[in-house]
């Protein structure tokens, strides 16, 4: 096992008692607890951590927050496995397994990497140019493109893992726990109102972690340490560590992600879930998300042993690791030389290349006076990589306007450069509110500026270009109240006295783009501005040449700012070497719109426990358990689970339905109906709307009967059908189909409560108050009458007629309808008690010779019958003309819903599509419903369609196979033999019949 | 996700409610007066504004109650809310004139 | 097809290697609009690009401008997840997506330019007794129909793709197979589009606003935009979402409702999901791009919305389906998602049709699903505008449908009762 070369004495933020082993590429090493993947291969020397995109070039750590492009690892194996996993947020764990990505055999020789010696075929878009020809081969092309790309691998195995998601509502949410949010929930916290904290490290602190100074004369992470615990005990406070706001929507709703025990790793945390998400609805949102330095762009600037200064300010201040021996630090700026002055403290060589003319100050002078080397005016003009580390630089003076170099190469020995270009505020979310951004061009970054109208948010510190530690705090503190106070609550607005002992900063140079010793694009080296994607500045030459130059194209066309990272450390840039190239302030470019998540959000946490069994409820009626019993294979109709058929034995589907279907017909069948719409409707004008909402005529239906009744959408089809009942004077019960009862639902309330709000009707849905039990067959009287007292003979009950009474000593509605067209009695009870009329009824029943039977041979036995179902022999283009049902619509009636639109040009056709019979020459033969009746048979497609098979079946009771099917004109066409043309190429000759088939 | 105030229930999350569709649209009293054009219009022809929108809304995981939003469809800013039976809310100018 | 000099193809590509791409020319120049053009097509996407070129190559008519109001494809073109298929039920529908699949199959070297058209094939999942019977008749139709389609077992679809969840809520029964479906590049064909259709002489612009017609006895004359005036004889308006604001400006409106459509990708992964996989049932939409990126579709928004983004509810409940079936996908994360604006016609078919305004063409209501008809849509339209008659395959698709009751609507057919 490697010792921890580059690891520091003092402890920073890691338990040094605690040692962790973990494994990469099958190697072990060990870190301390508080260690990130990354900085645990920092600390033992490893920089190159996997192969990029598409050239396959080596890899190494870039940065040490969720900004990172480069160092994305596969985490665990197996069912555990996650692709594309930032090694700088990974917290290391005792047994903690990851390899490096998008390389084979391994990281350090990777076969993919032959895209490298072909790169200069490869720019971006090269694909649109070529694998054209032949024309059938760019799917053998695509197959290997594919292959390269993609970067890690998917699970392959279900998740073992859950995911809890929670909602939250509090007055002030404040995003980023760094100085100025720890200030701002301070703030908002002591008014009393509900406070949420979130950051997405794993420790709050934000920069300051990375940070050595003192504030108000203690070390800075005992103030982070302080802070936080006062917070802690503010019972209004909630502290949410690990907890990244990945989405900003309308009405202040943010969608965090929070990371709860990954830590642990995953095998020791099966049992809890791995995140969570937090829905939050504040009233007030305080941005504190601080700002990602920016790096600058040179040639081979991908080389691992390159990351970004404040990186290796982290390394240094969090983790104890000094990722080197010999530094570099290049910088446009200031603040870049506190990483230098890290390095010199903890015993590191370094130099400095400031790119700037004359850079002067105090920061400079400090260096000067550490005897750290500043080579001004220079640039980076290649870099030395081999065997997995960097080992030098290359660097030439700047020419006067920075585009070129001059000079002679020097070359510098180092194992590490840090780049710095400024600082990006980091307005992710901000954006992705709707908030408008502007370019400012003294910071040359961009800011928020107009919030949107319907998001309440406050920004403070760095993430709206506020660089010193001291105003960082100010403006938290000074967010913190507001927000508090602008939820109503009253706060005291002085802020502590804060000494940050800060000094001034000398202004940045502004030149990103550093120009090699071949004109960028050219020559073997290559300036990537962004990494994850192996996008480089010549690839922005190239598009803007090919007219690709409108900020989306750019983006589209050389793929900056479509990887994992979305372009954190790579957008701005890639805006300025566009403005270089066209001549054009960056404001004139517009920029691209910052889309949710700020960083990758899993889909696990997306659903949370919406998923398997709660993924979308299973409907079963009160009788269920009794079909499960009896041996029920069932049918998903809707939500609900409907009993299909009953197998007795080895019983098939189809011997099944046949015996059922005669059994109905010859004693008795028992159906369970439970799941049929039900609808209670009262009041003074139920009438009135039932004239509307169905096409035949309610004035005249008394006390006690029932009526069958079509509904139709205002366009005049049919959409829902059903019996309803008048129970009392003003009092119905509406059936409806089981699919269609929310609908149906839904538009009764639609047009009561829009259209004729005066109506005096109420309307409850009663669809699971109710079981029902379709007890039908030439037996039905006889059992019933076993089980009540209710008077069964033709006159006292007859058909279409309802009577309440005693069924089996439970109160019930018995409706004498028929779905089958044998005698039948629909049985409602009380949901409760529907599993115990339904046994009684079985029981009774055998004597009967009593049957159950499901939905299939309910379909068979309405079609023997000619009874349609609504969305099967329907289907939302079919009037009541359309299938026959002349004889529902009321021509007395001046209107009801649908009926003007009879009368269009189209629906008034008399050739419509029509529901006629069908009948096989061959009775054995069972047409393929949605099969079509062709005008001729053809040897091969096309073939003209008259129209298609709506229901099929084998009919027991008729001893030979019945079709029903939708024709063009087919009420002309009855009586004659037309063709259905099947799949397999044959075809079957057919007689069109009337569509009832079993007559009294 | 918006934040919608129910005329009865007060302050809702989106996700508790349904649009449906563009309001004060009335059935025409007698159908057989429209001609086909007329009718179809009636069905299915519709104002689709880009910015200030009068539409309907159920607040159908709540009180199931039916009422009119004004919206701005560019930026979904929610302007009024109110029963079906109270008048149209009167918007100011800034309101009207909201940028599209 | 494009000059020699300025072609496409592997040996230009290895020529320009040479010296660093530096003589790789504009894929279309940046034209000033000029004063009058025999026609104007409004909408530089997908459709209206397809327009132009074919307008140019098929019909003669090279004084055509393009006017977009932002960039070239900026609209649904580059936020659909990018499937084309033709397997519809009507006739109607039929014939203009199966015309646009025929196009598509030679698009790449039509345009000399590489859509990455992949005929990966595409899965329609059935989940009950009655998705069975409407996949039958729509796979029959599609038959005889005379376009490919084939009924597969639970277990065919398991070994296309063999980590579904076959018993999942609701169980798969069987699925439609379009082999011939799959999915393209999306910028590349509006791109592919209108290097082509430059190469022909038209003009193209862009960051160019119509903000009215100029209408003269209820006559086109020309367009008013935020770069002055173009006349015009005819003008062709491919807006999409927008459609209804254009209409307004005409003088009519549109049995349109424009609402927000999102999607979202995963992050790049390794191929794992070589076909596209549709279940209609549960709504959900899945492919896999060549970057590796699993690309979801998600439902639309209850409510209209210009502001081309949606509620993360939608996302919860697109996510949800893609777990059910899909439960290795847990431990991916979602990378990016996005909304468009879409035109949403009350039967889930296009409108292809002439307005009350002579020589004014509309071209819309695609809805959720326009990127596989693009090169069918421009085709059909451009001929239609050429002759002043709809095309035979655009006819059904007019405005007139909506009043006499010829809806052709793919969206009834999968409705769900008994």
């Amino acid at each position: 096992m490697k010792k921890q070369i580059n690891r520091l004495e003092h402890d920073a933020r890691l338990n040094r008692r605690k040692s962790i082993r973990f494994w990469f590429d099958n190697r072990a090493y060990v870190g301390y607890e508080g260690d990130t993947l990354a900085s645990g291969l920092l600390a033992n020397g490893i920089h190159l951590v996997g192969r990029s995109f598409k050239y396959h070039r080596p890899r190494g750590i870039y940065t040490a927050g969720s900004e990172e492009p480069n160092a994305l690892v596969q985490l665990e194996e197996n069912a555990f496995t996650e692709p594309n996993r930032r090694a700088t947020e990974i917290e290391i764990y005792e047994g903690l397994i990851a390899h490096s990505q998008n390389c084979w055999p391994s990281r350090k020789f990777d076969f993919g990497a032959l895209n490298s010696w072909f790169s200069r075929l490869l720019p971006a878009g090269f694909y649109y140019k070529t694998f054209m020809w032949p024309t059938s081969f760019w799917m053998t092309y695509e197959k290997y493109i594919r292959k390269l790309a993609g970067l890690g691998r998917s699970p392959t195995e279900p998740d073992p893992h859950f995911y809890d998601k929670t909602y939250a509502h509090c007055d002030v949410l404040i995003i980023g726990g760094g100085p100025a949010g720890i200030e701002a929930a301070t703030a908002a916290g002591q008014s009393g109102c509900r406070v949420i904290l979130a950051d997405e490290k794993f420790e709050f602190g934000g920069m300051l972690l990375s940070e050595n100074m003192l504030i108000n004369g203690i070390p800075c992470h005992e103030w982070i340490d302080s802070k936080i615990s006062k917070l802690r005990a503010m019972p209004n406070v909630k502290l949410l560590n690990r907890t990244t706001v990945t989405g900003y929507y309308d009405y202040n709703f943010l969608v965090a992600n929070q990371r709860v025990n990954e830590h642990l790793g995953p095998r020791v945390t099966i049992n809890s879930p791995k995140e969570r998400l937090w829905k939050i609805r504040a009233k007030h949102v305080v941005m504190a998300t601080g700002a990602i330095e920016r790096p600058m762009v040179f040639a081979d600037n991908d080389r691992p042993g390159i990351m970004l200064a404040s990186a290796i300010r982290s390394y240094i201040n969090r983790f104890s690791t000094l990722p080197g021996k010999n530094c570099v630090i290049l910088t446009n700026n200031d603040s870049a030389y506190h990483a230098a002055l890290d390095i010199a403290d903890e015993g590191g060589q370094v130099s400095i290349i400031d790119i700037r003319t004359n850079p002067s100050g105090s920061m400079i002078e400090s260096a000067v006076s550490r005897g750290i080397r500043i080579i001004k005016n220079h640039s980076i003009t290649g870099v030395g990589y081999s065997r997995g580390l960097l080992r030098s630089i290359e660097i030439m003076e700047l020419s006067e306007d920075g585009l070129n170099v001059i000079g002679k190469k020097e070359k510098l020995l180092c194992d590490l450069v840090g780049i710095s270009g400024g600082w990006n505020p980091t307005i992710h979310l901000f954006s992705q509110s709707k908030g408008k951004l502007k370019f400012d061009q003294s910071n040359h970054c961009f800011l928020a500026d107009q919030p949107s109208k319907n998001n309440s948010v406050i920004l403070a510190g760095s993430c709206q270009a506020t660089w010193f530690l001291k105003d960082c705090m100010q403006e938290g503190h000074a967010a913190g109240c507001e927000a508090a106070k602008r939820a109503g609550f009253s706060v005291d607005g002085a802020s502590d006295e804060i000494n940050t002992g800060q000094i001034e900063y000398g202004a940045l140079r502004p030149l990103w783009i550093l120009p090699g010793s071949h004109p960028i694009g050219q020559g073997k080296t290559k300036h990537f501005h962004e990494l994850h994607n192996d996008a480089t500045v010549g690839d922005i030459h190239l598009a803007v040449r090919e007219g690709y130059e409108s900020v989306e194209h750019l983006k589209r066309y050389t793929t900056t700012g479509m990887g994992t990272d979305q372009g954190k450390t790579s957008n701005l840039n890639a805006l300025v070497a566009l403005s270089e190239i066209r001549n054009l302030s960056i404001p004139d470019l517009g920029v691209t719109t910052f889309r949710p998540p700020y960083t990758p959000l899993s889909m696990g946490s997306i659903v949370g426990y919406d998923c398997g069994e709660l993924f979308i409820q299973k409907r079963k009626t009160p009788i269920h358990p009794w079909h499960d019993q009896a041996h029920a294979v069932y049918e998903d109709v809707g939500d609900w689970k409907r009993p299909r058929y009953y197998s007795q034995g080895k019983e098939t589907m189809h011997a099944a339905v046949q015996r059922e279907c005669r059994q109905v017909r010859k004693t008795a069948g028992l159906l369970d109906a439970s799941t049929l719409g039900k609808i209670d409707l009262q009041g003074k004008d139920t009438r009135w709307l039932l004239n509307m909402l169905y096409t035949n005529v309610w004035d005249k239906l008394e006390v006690g009967r029932c009526r069958y009744g079509l509904m139709l959408n205002e366009h005049g089809m049919i959409f829902d059908d059903g019996v309803t009942t008048r129970i009392a004077e003003n009092h119905y019960h509406m059936t409806t189909t089981t699919g269609g009862a929310a609908r149906v639902m839904s538009w009764i309330e639609e047009w009561l409560q829009t259209e004729w709000p005066d109506l005096e009707v109420y309307a409850t849905s009663v669809t699971e108050q109710w079981a029902v039990a379709s007890l039908n067959g030439p037996n039905a009287r006889e059992i019933l009458q076993e089980l009540t007292d209710i008077p069964l003979d033709e006159e006292s009950f007859p058909f279409m007629s309802m009577r309440e009474g005693q069924v089996a000593n439970i109160p019930a509605r018995v409706f004498r309808i028929s779905f089958t067209g044998e005698l039948a009695y629909e049985i409602n009870v009380p949901a409760r008690h529907g599993l115990a009329l339904w046994e009684q009824l079985i029981e009774v029943g055998r004597k009967f010779d009593i049957c159950p039977y499901g939905t299939e041979s309910m379909h068979v036995l309405r079609a023997e019958k000619g009874f349609i179902i609504v969305g099967q022999d329907t289907d939302g283009t079919v009037t009541p003309m359309d299938v026959g049902m002349d004889w529902i619509v009321s021509k007395k009636k001046q209107d009801f819903l649908g009926k003007r639109s009879f009368d269009r040009t189209d629906t008034s056709r008399s050739d419509r599509k029509q529901l006629v019979g069908l009948l096989t020459d061959d009775p054995q033969f069972i047409l393929p419903e949605g099969a079509h009746v062709v005008s001729e048979v053809k040897s091969k497609p096309p073939m003209n369609m008259l129209g298609h098979i709506t229901s099929s079946y084998m009919s027991p009771n008729i001893g030979r196979s019945i079709a029903i099917a939708l024709l063009k004109d087919g009420f002309n066409l009855k009586g004659q033999t037309l063709n259905v043309a099947l799949m397999n190429g044959n075809s079957q000759r057919v007689i069109v019949t009337d569509p009832v088939f079993l007559n009294v | 996700m918006l934040l919608i105030r129910c005329p009865w229930c007060g302050f809702r999350d989106q996700s508790e409610f349904q649009a449906q569709g563009e309001a004060h649209i009335t059935r025409p009293e007698d159908p057989y007066q429209l001609d086909e054009e007329q009718w179809g219009q009636y069905l299915f022809f519709r104002k689709n504004p880009k910015g200030v929108h009068y539409e309907r809304w159920v607040h159908v995981h709540g009180c199931r109650r039916w009422f009119n939003v004004v919206r701005n469809t560019m930026t979904d800013d929610i302007l009024a809310t109110y029963r079906p039976e109270e008048p149209i809310p009167v918007l100011s100018d800034e309101e009207t004139n909201q940028p599209t | 097809m494009a000059e020699a000099s300025k072609a496409y193809s592997i040996f230009s590509l290895v020529r320009n290697s040479l010296n660093y791409h530096q003589n790789w020319q504009r894929a279309w120049r940046n034209p000033q609009p000029k004063q009058d053009y025999e026609v104007v097509i409004v909408g530089g996407g997908g459709h209206g690009l397809a327009t132009a070129y074919y307008l140019a190559k098929e019909c003669g008519i090279r004084d055509v401008a393009v006017v977009e109001k932002g960039w070239l494809g900026g609209g649904n073109t580059g936020r659909n997840t990018t499937i084309v298929r033709s397997n519809y039920l009507w006739d109607e529908s039929a014939a203009l997506y199966e015309h646009a699949m025929k196009l598509w199959e030679g698009l790449s070297n039509e345009l000399n330019y590489n859509v990455m058209f992949s005929q990966r094939g595409l899965l329609h999942l059935a989940h009950s007794v009655h998705d069975m019977q409407e996949i039958g008749r729509r796979g029959n139709a599609i038959y005889l129909n005379g376009i490919d389609s084939e009924f597969v077992t639970p277990q065919q679809v398991k070994e296309m793709v063999p980590f579904i969840n076959l018993e999942c809520r609701y169980p798969i029964h069987g699925a439609l197979l379009q082999k011939r479906g799959g999915t393209a590049r999306h910028d590349a064909v509006a791109w592919g589009y209108a290097r082509a259709a430059d190469n022909l002489g038209v003009d193209i612009i862009q960051n160019c606003e119509v903000t009215g017609f100029q209408i003269e006895e209820n006559t086109v004359k020309g367009v008013e935009t935020t770069r002055g005036r173009i006349g015009a004889k005819k003008v062709g308006c491919v807006v999409a979402g927008h459609c209804s604001i254009l209409a307004e400006m005409a003088g009519f409106r549109l049995p349109i409702e424009s609402f927000p459509l999102q999607a979202l990708v995963s992050e790049p992964v390794k191929p794992i999901l070589d076909c596209v996989v549709m279940s209609g049932a549960i709504h959900a939409y899945i492919s896999q791009s060549d970057k590796g990126e699993l690309v979801i579709g998600a439902g639309s928004d209850s409510y209209t919305s210009y502001s081309q983004r949606g509620g993360f509810d939608v996302i919860e409940h697109t996510v949800g389906p893609i777990l059910e079936l899909y439960p290795i996908f847990s431990r991916l994360k979602m990378l990016r998602q996005w909304g468009g604006v879409v035109d949403v016609t009350v039967d889930r078919s296009p409108l292809i049709s002439k307005t009350p305004v002579n020589n004014l063409f509309f071209n819309c209501g695609w809805g959720t699903g326009g990127f596989k008809a693009t090169p069918g849509s421009g085709h059909v339209f451009a001929h239609s505008i050429k002759s002043g008659d709809m095309h035979p395959i655009a006819d059904p698709f007019s405005i007139n449908r909506f009043n006499t009751g010829a809806l052709i609507d793919e969206g009834a057919a999968a409705a769900v009762a008994h």
